[in-house]
């Protein structure tokens, strides 16, 4: 232990002794530490510790922080150790390859990637924030950003930008854009994602359908979707929902775009939801469920559509890029992707990224820049690009993960770019998202129209979007 | 002792009241709004809907305890084979986890491919998708709930059989009374204190209710309205929307009706429960 080696040695006889009481007591400090989530105990009134940001360690800096010593941060020749905070699963195995690596070119900086389901990542980030401690390093995505940023919660990282020459010109504008708060960088873009039609060439050739192309439009879609709906054996042509969790950015965003409507003004005042366009947009969805092309809503809460995918029962499927690994991973090798259908406008789909950015009260900031400079670098973003997880945002390290997964056209998604309108955020995008969920959930399970639906979440999001002032 | 109580259970009752009059920003940071939050809520009738909610989910549970006590009747009597091999399986939903059980029970309610529906099929009966329909929906969860509490109920009414002295049963069935005579005049009054301990600690345990609704609802189900219980609002409102002064409003709300309720039942007693 580094307190040890710095003290005399005619104390350490006596440190010995105190030392052993104070390390079982920190075992079982660290123990009981590791039992309660970090959140819990951030709730509890904002314990400081580091164990509180970002739920148990086991490593021996713990054990050091918990037995009384000083944390280990300012001791030459220990590791500093970081936790990153993420939700996306597929990330689970290839985060560990990459923080290993970082880990060796970088032998004083750890970092521990932990994973938090995305259900529940956003409210436990939140809670333990407030209290002071979450991860040293966040994930971040759009709808988030600005109340994050706007409340303080994250550290500003102009000064590190510019002392680390760091060129952020082969990040998109758009995304650039995202990430910037009263003109001040305060994440990294990281990855970025559109949406594409998936499709099931086996029900294609059993139903002697044409392969979906970047030609198709709407109408396109619905034929096919006819041709392939084979109520006798189970099989839909595509269900109106891809995941009741992921609705707006794999659904409806996109259709909306597709037919010229928009969901937030410029100015992020008002909504556009009751825009008619907005509602064409919509109806595309409630369409399919009235043509009887898709399973009933229902049918869909009670199981999941990426697993009706997966056992074939639906035909086609609009999924953002971290579907590909979930379906390589199924060992799905006859099905394929091309670029979404279009609708009256030029724009195809919506774009997301997600970002780093360092918690603001973290007491390793300079470190964290090092991991999330690392991991937005050229290199860093191949690495990523590699495991096939994601699409990095680096301009010209796409290709990585273009060859990642060999057997899909994943360059449709790549094709999208051009055409691609941004991810709808406010400052407190959470609230009415949430509005947007129950109201309109009402219209997929065929209780309400979905023209009155949509008249009345705009009403609630303009309400929603006054209060942000 | 003192310390654990105090710290555990005594220090949050305090912070909690005292968060029901402040109102949070996204980030903690309260302000003292006094008696708001509670005007709100009587106004508000998500939180009307939810004690419903509630309300009905502990009737249903009620129902419970005559089945405990028909169950436990049956355990009790002398020479059954098999008796402790009974009562592990009775017990065994109260000591699983109750995520474990909800996730389980939520893939046995799956419209399409869930064993209910199938054996509903059999006799000719297509069942409804249980979880997502706002009239099944609250019914589905409290078979649930019934199902994880019956072992413990069983289990403290053996305990109160077992202090039924055994000569009242001879006397009854010598003056001529059968089975069910004797379960109706001498078991179940007897049975009373057990019935009234059982019963007051349903109704408490009942009302607090959250841990199935999470598992087994999600938040774009359409059937939310008519599921929600109290203390899953308190959650949405604490958690998800980050406003904890309110939910700490709802939290005493909850607190104020459980012991106004418990205060009824303990009044009632008088009228119908015999102390041996």
């Amino acid at each position: 232990m580094s307190d040890a080696e710095a003290k005399g040695s005619s104390e350490r006889a006596a440190d010995a002794v105190l030392s052993r009481r104070a390390l079982l007591k920190g075992l079982a400090g660290a123990a009981g530490l590791a039992v309660v989530p970090g959140g819990l105990l951030a709730a509890c009134g904002g314990s400081k510790s580091k164990a509180a940001s970002g739920g148990a360690t086991t490593s021996a800096s713990s054990t050091a922080a918990a037995s009384g010593s000083a944390s280990s941060s300012g001791s030459t020749g220990k590791a500093v150790h970081l936790t990153c905070g993420y939700w996306d699963p597929n990330m689970n195995g290839p985060s560990q390859q990459i923080a290993a690596a970082f880990q060796k070119a970088n032998p004083d900086i750890s970092v521990e990637m932990q994973q938090t389901p995305p259900a529940e990542y956003w409210t436990k980030l939140q809670t333990a924030v407030s209290a002071g401690g979450g991860p040293d390093i966040i994930s971040m995505n759009g709808p988030n950003y600005q109340l994050y940023a706007s409340n303080g919660m994250l550290a500003p990282l102009d000064e590190y930008i510019s002392k680390d020459h760091v060129d952020l010109s082969p990040f998109s504008q758009g995304l650039r854009d995202v990430y910037k708060y009263k003109n001040a960088y305060y994440a990294m873009p990281f990855n970025f994602s559109t949406i594409g039609l998936w499709y099931n060439k086996q029900l294609f050739d059993d139903a002697g359908v044409k392969y979906p192309d970047e030609n198709w439009t709407w109408d396109d879609l619905k034929a096919a979707a006819q041709k392939l709906t084979n109520k006798s054996k189970g099989v839909y042509g595509i269900p109106a929902t891809s995941d009741p969790a992921y609705m707006p950015q794999e659904e409806y965003y996109n259709t909306i775009y597709q037919a010229g409507g928009y969901i937030i003004s410029p100015d992020g005042t008002k909504s556009g939801f009751d825009d008619p366009k907005t509602i064409e947009g919509l109806k595309f969805w409630t369409d399919l469920q009235a043509m009887g092309v898709s399973p009933s809503y229902q049918q869909m809460l009670d199981t999941n559509p990426s697993a009706m995918f997966i056992s074939g029962k639906v035909a086609m499927f609009y999924g953002g890029p971290w579907r590909a690994p979930q379906w390589a991973k199924a060992n799905l090798s006859h099905v394929d992707v091309t670029q979404l259908p279009k609708g009256t406008s030029q724009s195809r789909t919506c774009i997301h990224g997600t970002a780093f950015a360092i918690n603001a009260h973290s007491k390793h900031k300079d470190e964290a820049w090092e991991v999330i400079k690392s991991f937005t670098s050229k290199d860093g973003e191949e690495a990523w690009g590699a495991t096939g997880i994601l699409i990095p945002a680096y301009q010209g390290t796409q290709d990585v993960w273009l060859k990642s997964l060999p057997q899909y056209n994943l360059k449709a998604y790549i094709d999208e770019l051009q055409t691609a309108l941004p991810y709808p955020v406010s400052k407190n995008t959470a609230v009415w998202q949430k509005d947007a969920e129950s109201i309109l959930s009402q219209a997929w399970a065929g209780k309400v129209d979905i023209t009155t639906a949509a008249k009345q979440l705009a009403a609630k999001m303009n309400d929603d979007l006054a209060k942000e002032k | 002792m003192v310390l654990g109580l105090g710290l555990f259970y005594l220090w949050p009752v305090v912070r909690t009241a005292y968060f029901s009059f402040t109102k949070w920003g996204a980030f903690g940071g309260s302000t003292w709004i006094g008696l708001g939050n509670y005007r709100s809520l009587f106004h508000d009738h998500e939180v009307l809907q939810a004690l419903r909610n509630t309300a009905i989910y502990t009737l249903i549970v009620l129902l419970a305890v005559p089945i405990a006590m028909v169950v436990a009747a049956m355990l009790n009597q002398r020479g059954l084979r098999g008796v402790s091999v009974y009562r592990v399986f009775y017990f065994l939903p109260v000591v699983t986890i109750p995520a474990a059980v909800a996730i389980v029970w939520r893939l046995l309610y799956n419209g399409d491919y869930g064993i209910i529906n199938y054996l509903l099929s059999l006799v000719g009966i297509k069942g409804p998708y249980w979880l997502s329909s706002p009239t099944f929906a609250l019914v589905a969860i409290s078979i649930v709930g019934i199902w994880m509490v019956l072992g413990q109920q069983i289990i403290i009414f053996l305990a109160g059989l077992q202090a039924i002295p055994q000569e009242l049963h001879e006397a009854a069935a010598i003056d001529g009374a059968g089975p069910a005579r004797r379960f109706m005049s001498v078991t179940v009054p007897l049975l009373t204190p057990s019935i009234f301990f059982v019963t007051v600690l349903s109704v408490i345990g009942t009302f607090q209710m959250f841990d199935l609704m999470y598992v087994m609802i999600d938040p774009n189900n359409p059937a939310i309205a008519q599921t929600r219980t109290i203390v899953y609002l308190f959650y949405e409102r604490g958690f998800i929307d980050n406003d904890r002064g309110y939910a700490a409003a709802i939290a005493f709300l909850l607190f104020g009706i459980i012991m106004l309720l418990t205060l009824v039942q303990f009044r009632l007693q008088k009228r119908w429960v015999h102390y041996v």
